[in-house]
């Protein structure tokens, strides 16, 4: 009885507290950066696509609802030919995003992804691509990648010495 | 056996072993790179260190290389000692300062053999700040890709292309950290091996260039066990398939057949499955002159019903490169006495006398691996490496067994590779080839002999006669004599004497003189073995199942007519003369033809109805070694795409044959065929059937950690379809079932924890290379006949007589060009020759022709203009024309050509 009562009484007792909902939509929250809401494909700072299709994003995935095909341009530099997510099971967990080597594939603080049908919730490459780098500004893997690409030749990347003359004698 | 200890735990290993194949066969995990169990030890990488102790009471041990150190009995090692960890993480740690900042773009991520010993090592910060070397990229044609930076130095490459399989267009440049592996300068990698160095590199410098034209990383690719279709010798593969499209194939060990190497016709001619000159739907003509329009299943089985009445006098002609099942189904359906193999006369007599001999005489069929342990080698009438490159191989390394005994005699242990080819000085064992034209065993060879295939053939009854007095004697040129006489020596010399021979100079006499001679061997107690060249994956299986080819049935219509003929898998312009196939084609109401690549004879069609290509089928192949193999699905076939023996037993339904209710799975199929067919008692057990379960499991074609089930195919349906079932097999198609280690027939991916690379494969053997757990898959079905030598053949053919005015054309064989489906893959049909007509150089000074001028060719119905090649070692009196490209049109050769130069007017020429 007395537990009863004591619980009656901290209930009331909320009703003087701070309010800690919101009232949504007509106010909106502010969440941080790191918030994981709608994924996104991000471009590296010279404005080509970053993701480089290397699937590590599809294979983290504990739902399995990224799906994407490889490809690469006559320049050597790789990207997804399409990417593809089910939003209806992402659970934003977050692992493409730590799986990724690229900095391509983010999560975002915006979680107001609701559509009436399911199929709508299925989104491709052209959904998913924005024009800039998003949370990483700087980071660009193909000039710490060895691979030669248009406008980046081999020993041109970040801490690469000039290639190699093969009939070099020299000890 | 010797007991060797391992931190301090005795264990046996068998004797001659270093101790990383020892530690490696007991199931432990030392890091390796440069040892490769095919390409044994030679201390390059340093990455397999362990510490080794004196005895007991020595506790500071000191380092050493395991795949250097023999694991002789009482070795005391530790491969856990801190030292020795500490040791292995820096080797790699060294190794990594210069590797690149790849692996999310490199095309071995996933299954990548230093990322592996990587993690095993431990080493995972980099601490090197300096800068790295780099280097510049070579093109290596189409197949193999080129990406030096990121090779760590371990030779494999190198000594995988020169030392083991013969190549020397790719080697070492430069110097210490320097070193480049590639070619002296950008081109297509000569080798017919090259795609193996996929696999053998350890690292991502050379990769699939065919995958990387729809990459897939090893994680998602479903993949299946099955066999390849591109020559007779029924080498072992893994395909994997991604999105509905064949996206590679890799190498799968069998001990007995191909062991760790596959050829390259068989590793990048699957592109033949997703390419455009598939039959997707059934076609039917309407009218006898009209088009031919897509139908549905059902529209089209409704249409056979009228074709397939009571009654109907209906012919079925089965193929050399379809299932036993689909050959079978089809000899149900039309009836034994209907049933025709379909390939030319020629074959058929050839293929005949290949299954008398090797059913009736004492010398049995060499497996790949018999042949690559044989000590003395006997080669008539093939150019192994173009006509069943594999085989050239498993030659090329029989060729040192004799050496080896130097080596054996200084005490150097066979895995010791540096130190074993120091003492073999380059020397090879006794090794004869007799061809028509120059072949690339030639370089091996302690003897050559070129000559027409009637010449072959006596050479080959002149070994005979000089291994047993009592076989018929042939007079022969002196030089000749003398060949024989030292083939016949070698051969009576050897423990494990092996006579090649084949379809492929299209001569009954070769086959007979080399049965001849490894019969004459036999008789003199030696444990001879004969291997015979068949073109088709399945020539030798259809060779037990009929004895009647095209000639037979051309014969029998032309006698009794026919209604209906179904061609299945097969097109019957590669097997006779355009306008006798035509003919045959005219005398009937109506053509069905089952395939799954758009040929000529698919053109002449009334009801084309799509079958599947190996990646999308079950089926039973019998190798040249008689050996029974069965493949399995990769993927479902698309829409109305089926398999031969389906569509038949579907029309069988029609018929109102029995089968067509009682055929529900392939498990029947092969049930009758074993029961009604006593040589083909075997095949039930080629492999585990369909109600086969691992611990109530199926077997995952997909790995576990296969990804994007959830959106593959959101973008059509977002509710995921539930996957196929397969009603022939014990697999699944998913990633559900059985984790562990299926039985060996079944193996449909290497993996093992901590091991992503190809190199999990010791974890699938009994002994590193040796035998799978459970048995190499296949069963051998042809046993030898009984021990006495049968009665010799004593129709000799008369030695070759040049022509004045015409040639004899023999055919000279492509490995790309010419076999008929990897043709149809785009990359091969851009490395196959274009038609030209081989010419000796005398010849050519005979004919007044320089390399490239035009020869016009006539054969009779055949008239066609030809650009001339110098062609090594082709006798006088002999021209050869490329065998089997779609472009030259059939002919059956060998056969008496007329040939004339030909002198082209041009346009230029005119005017001037
Ligand atoms: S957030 Fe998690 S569930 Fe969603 S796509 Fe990424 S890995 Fe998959
Ligand atoms: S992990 Fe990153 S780079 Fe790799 S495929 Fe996914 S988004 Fe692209
Ligand atoms: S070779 Fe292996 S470790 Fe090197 S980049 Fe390729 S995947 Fe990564
Ligand atoms: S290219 Fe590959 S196989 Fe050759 S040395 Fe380098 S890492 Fe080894
Ligand atoms: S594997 Fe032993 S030194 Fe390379």
């Amino acid at each position: 009885m007395i537990s009863i009562l004591r619980t009656i009484w901290k209930v009331f007792l909320h009703l003087f507290r701070k309010r800690v909902t919101i009232r949504y939509p007509e106010e909106r929250p502010s969440l941080a950066p790191r918030w994981r809401g709608r994924i996104v494909l991000s471009r590296d700072p010279d404005g080509g696509e970053r993701c480089v299709a290397c699937y590590l994003c599809a294979v983290a995935c504990p739902v399995d609802c990224i799906s994407l095909q490889a490809a690469e341009d006559e320049a050597g530099r790789r990207y997804p030919s399409f990417f593809r997510i089910n939003f209806s099971r992402c659970i934003f967990c977050g692992f493409c995003e730590e799986a990724c080597p690229t900095y391509a594939i983010q999560l975002t603080p915006d979680f107001e992804m609701c559509e009436y049908m399911h199929r709508n919730l299925v989104h491709e490459k052209e959904d998913l691509l924005i024009s800039g780098p998003g949370k990483y500004p700087e980071y660009s893997f193909y000039r710490v990648a060895g691979l030669a690409i248009s406008g980046k030749d081999k020993g041109e990347a970040e801490n690469e010495s000039a290639p190699v003359d093969v009939k070099d004698l020299m000890p | 056996m010797a007991t060797i200890f391992i931190d301090n735990i005795p264990y046996t290993v068998k004797d001659g072993r270093n101790l990383l194949h020892a530690c490696l066969s007991l199931g432990f995990d030392i890091p390796y790179f440069c040892w490769h169990p095919a390409l044994h030890s030679v201390g390059a990488c340093r990455q397999c260190a362990v510490k080794q102790f004196r005895d007991e009471k020595d506790t500071r041990g000191k380092i050493v290389m395991s795949c250097m150190t023999p694991a002789a009995e009482g070795t005391r090692i530790s491969i856990n000692d801190p030292d020795v960890k500490r040791f292995r993480r820096s080797v790699i740690e060294w190794l990594m300062t210069n590797h690149p900042h790849d692996c999310p773009v490199c095309d071995e991520g996933g299954e990548c053999h230093l990322q592996d010993m990587t993690v095993m090592t431990g080493h995972d910060y980099r601490r090197f700040r300096f800068r790295k070397r780099t280097h510049r990229n070579q093109y290596l044609g189409p197949l193999v890709n080129h990406e030096m930076n990121r090779c760590i130095q371990c030779y494999r490459c190198v000594r995988f292309y020169r030392d083991y399989a013969g190549g020397r267009d790719l080697d070492v440049f430069a110097s210490h950290n320097r070193v480049y592996f590639g070619r002296h300068a950008d081109g297509l990698l000569q080798s017919e091996f090259s795609g193996n160095l996929v696999e053998v590199c350890p690292t991502g410098v050379f990769t699939d260039k065919t995958l990387k034209e729809h990459y897939t990383r090893k994680w998602d690719l479903q993949t299946a066990p099955t066999v390849c279709v591109h020559c007779g010798l029924g080498c072992n593969t893994i395909s994997g398939e991604r999105y509905g499209s064949v996206r590679r194939i890799i190498n799968r060990y069998n001990r007995d057949v191909n062991g760790y190497f596959i050829c390259d016709r068989g590793r990048f001619g699957y592109g033949f499955v997703n390419s455009g000159e598939r039959i997707r739907t059934p076609l039917i003509r309407r009218s006898k002159s009209g088009e031919m329009g897509p139908v549905s299943r059902e529209d089209a089985l409704k249409h056979l019903e009228g074709i397939l009445y009571f009654g109907a006098r209906v012919i079925g002609i089965g193929s050399p490169r379809a299932s036993l099942e689909s050959n079978f189904s089809l000899m149900t359906l039309v009836g034994q006495e209907h049933f025709y193999a379909g390939i030319s006369e020629q074959e058929q007599s050839l293929i005949d006398r290949i299954v008398d001999i090797l059913s009736r005489g004492p010398a049995p069929a060499a497996s790949l691996k018999d042949a690559e342990e044989a000590d003395a080698v006997l080669v008539l009438g093939e150019d192994i490496t173009n006509s069943a490159p594999r085989l050239s191989l498993s030659l090329r390394q029989a060729a040192l067994n004799k050496p080896m005994e130097t080596a054996r005699k200084m005490r150097i242990p066979e895995w010791n590779d540096t130190a074993v080819r120091t003492a073999l000085q380059g020397r090879r064992g006794p090794f004869f080839v007799a061809a028509t034209a120059a072949t690339k065993l030639d370089e091996i060879a302690s003897g050559v002999l070129h000559a027409a295939p009637d010449d072959i053939a006596r050479f080959g009854f002149s070994v005979a006669r000089e291994v047993d007095g009592n076989a018929p004697d042939v007079l022969l040129s002196a030089e000749m004599t003398a060949l024989a006489g030292a083939a016949a020596d070698a051969l009576k010399n050897a423990e494990r004497p092996l006579v090649v021979a084949g379809m492929g100079c299209g001569s009954e006499a070769v086959i007979q003189a080399a049965a001849q001679a490894a019969w004459a061997l036999c008789g003199t107690g030696k444990k001879a073995r004969l291997l015979f060249i068949v073109p088709e994956c399945n020539t030798l299986g259809l060779g037990l199942m009929t004895r009647r080819g095209i000639g037979a049935a051309v014969k029998a219509v032309a006698e009794g007519g026919g209604d209906t003929v179904i061609v299945m898998e097969n097109d019957l312009f590669r097997r006779a003369d355009e306008t006798k196939v035509k003919e045959f084609f005219r005398g009937f109401k109506q053509v069905i033809v089952i395939d799954h690549v758009r040929t000529a004879t698919t053109g002449h069609a009334d009801v084309l109805l799509p079958s599947c290509a190996f990646a999308e089928s079950q089926g039973t192949y019998v190798s040249s070694e008689g050996r029974a193999q069965r493949s399995f699905k990769v993927c479902m076939p698309e829409g109305d795409m089926r398999e031969s023996w389906r569509w038949i037993t579907d029309m069988a339904e029609i018929a109102g044959r029995p089968e067509g209710k009682t055929w529900r799975n392939i498990d029947h199929v092969v049930k009758a065929l074993a029961g009604l067919m006593p040589v083909f008692a075997g095949i039930e057990h080629a492999a585990p059937q369909a109600g086969f379960r691992m611990t109530g499991l199926r077997i995952p074609r997909q790995p576990h950690r296969a990804s994007g089930r959830a959106a593959i195919s959101a973008n059509v349906n977002v509710h995921e379809p539930k996957p196929p079932v397969d009603s022939d097999s014990a697999f699944s198609f998913s990633m559900e079932g059985y984790e562990g280690m299926p039985p060996p027939e079944l193996i449909q991916r290497y993996w093992s924890p901590g091991w992503n690379s190809v190199q999990a494969l010791n974890k699938f053997q009994e002994e590193v290379a040796g035998p799978l757990r459970g048995g190499d898959p296949g069963v051998r079905l042809l046993q030898p006949g009984p021990l006495e030598v049968p009665a010799y053949f004593r129709e000799i053919p008369p030695s070759f007589r040049q022509r004045e005015d015409s040639w004899l054309l023999v055919p000279l064989y492509h490995i790309f060009g010419s076999e008929e489906l990897s043709v149809f893959s785009p990359v091969i049909a851009g490395i196959s020759p274009e038609p030209y007509i081989g010419i000796g150089d005398q010849d050519m000074k005979r004919l007044g022709v320089n390399e490239g001028d035009a020869v016009a060719v006539t054969l009779p119905g055949y008239s066609r203009v030809f650009p001339v090649k110098k062609t090594a070692g082709l006798p006088e009196g002999i021209a050869g024309m490329p065998a089997g490209l779609p472009s030259a049109g059939w002919t059956g050769l060998p056969a008496w050509a007329g040939i004339v130069k030909k002198v082209l007017h041009k346009e230029e020429d005119r005017h001037a």
